[in-house]
């Protein structure tokens, strides 16, 4: 039968899939199942061994890519290198800290023939953990207390300004409940070693978690939204099974998000419902989430979408999806030959 | 009261609210009472199905009735409020 499906090379990052997953190897599984499209997946890793490099039922070539620290040049560098042999069409970057130099490179590896389709800086830094309580003030959605601290002396009037126990966050990633001073000051030094600073002191919200993801036009349209309950939650805070939902309160406050904010691109929204029932909203995370596979499995591919709005394609609106169909996830031992680990770890590309 | 019409309920007992997420289990018994819910049925003629069909005195099935019905409304599975 003929196959008059277009073809395209979509470079992911986010292949770590391990017990803090990374969203790289379930937006390729929704990629493989795109209805509109054949892909050539080339996978952007940062480690030798994320296990998404040696997954080559998904991943078709992969690349090792510098840190997001070393600067926009250096990544620009490695991503000439790897279009230049792969003729990449698409990039999905799917780490909160690579996004910053990927919107700042967005129009330059447009100029490529590269499309991404992320927020814009202004909403990347406007959402941020930092600035939680001016983005709810501002759109007029619940958030908790957050302040951002830069040094371990202002630390110490906490008391004054939040009751125990808080929650310490990193910019980017972590996040533990400190319930005395000693506890704050011991996970400011783990956090700051690994993020940098400020941590975040966010008041702590007592409830239970929802998460939503979802996918806006840049124009204030949700072209995909699902919401789901967690169900099984590591020690990490991430969801190891969830089930979807229809809760008309999560759906109202996510299409207000996307309208107010003409949010651009893939999302995922933190809330926390409080005993009153009241939606607090924790965090939004400006890519899609380590478990947007479920919205695949419920009729909403958001992966596939957001490659063809990053293509400048017409993008229907999903409005139905399968409520009560959960994920559990699994861990699973793949076996590699050392070979492949040695060519990955020493020449950067398997 | 009814329990709330998106209220999804399978014949092993598995009650799942679509709006929460939250799944229960209830027994055979409470299955039967939640199925002549979703049929309309109100107090007096579930009592009445269910003091014919088994061994049980109508104050004693009322007493757990509204004990069951206080867990269902506990945890917002009913229409009545």
């Amino acid at each position: 039968m003929m196959n008059n499906k277009k073809q395209l090379t979509i470079a992911v990052s986010g292949l770590n899939a391990i017990d803090s997953p990374g969203p790289g190897v379930p937006v390729i599984r929704g990629l493989r199942e795109a209805s509109s499209f054949n892909c050539r997946i080339i996978g952007l890793a940062y480690e030798s061994l994320e296990p998404g490099i040696f997954m080559h039922d998904l991943v078709d070539k992969t690349y090792q890519i510098p840190y997001p620290s070393s600067g926009t040049d250096s990544i620009l560098e490695r991503l000439l290198y790897i279009n230049e042999k792969e003729k990449l069409d698409v990039i999905i970057p799917n780490f909160d800290a690579e996004l910053y130099p990927f919107i700042r490179l967005e129009k330059r590896l447009l100029e490529m023939g590269i499309a991404m389709f992320l927020p814009t800086l202004e909403q990347f830094e406007e959402r941020h953990k930092v600035n939680l309580n001016d983005f709810g003030e501002k759109y007029g959605i619940r958030v908790p207390k957050s302040k951002a601290y830069h040094e371990i002396a202002e630390l110490s009037n906490i008391s004054k300004s939040f009751d125990y126990p808080v929650l310490i966050k990193g910019k980017y990633y972590d996040a533990y409940v400190a319930y005395n001073i000693d506890q704050i000051k011991s996970y400011y030094h783990r956090i700051v070693a690994k993020w940098g600073a400020p941590v975040i002191i966010q008041e702590f919200v007592h409830g239970t978690e929802f998460n939503v993801t979802g996918l806006g036009d840049g124009r204030g349209n949700t072209i995909a939204l699902v919401p789901m309950r967690k169900q099984y939650i590591t020690d990490k805070g991430k969801a190891w099974g969830g089930v979807s939902i229809s809760d008309k309160r999560i759906l109202e406050l996510t299409n207000s998000f996307i309208s107010q904010t003409k949010w651009r691109g893939g999302f995922e929204l933190e809330l926390m419902k409080d005993k009153k029932g009241e939606f607090y909203l924790l965090e939004i995370n400006p890519r899609l989430p380590a478990w947007v596979y479920l919205a695949v499995g419920v009729g909403q591919n958001i992966p596939e979408a957001l490659v063809n709005l990053a293509l400048g394609l017409k993008v229907d609106p999903m409005k139905e999806y399968k409520v009560g169909s959960m994920f559990v996830r699994y861990a699973w031992d793949m076996i590699v030959d050392i070979q492949e680990f040695q060519t990955i770890s020493t020449e950067g590309e398997l | 009261m009814k329990i709330r019409s998106n209220i999804a309920v399978s014949a092993s007992g598995l009650i799942f609210n679509p709006d929460t997420g939250e799944s229960f289990t209830v027994n055979p018994m409470g299955a039967e009472i939640i199925s002549f819910l979703k049929e309309g049925l109100g107090q007096e003629k579930i009592s009445l199905q269910i003091t014919q069909k088994y061994n049980v005195e109508p104050s004693a099935f009322e007493k757990d009735f509204e004990d069951f019905m206080g867990l269902l409304r506990n945890y917002t599975l009913l229409d009545d409020e």
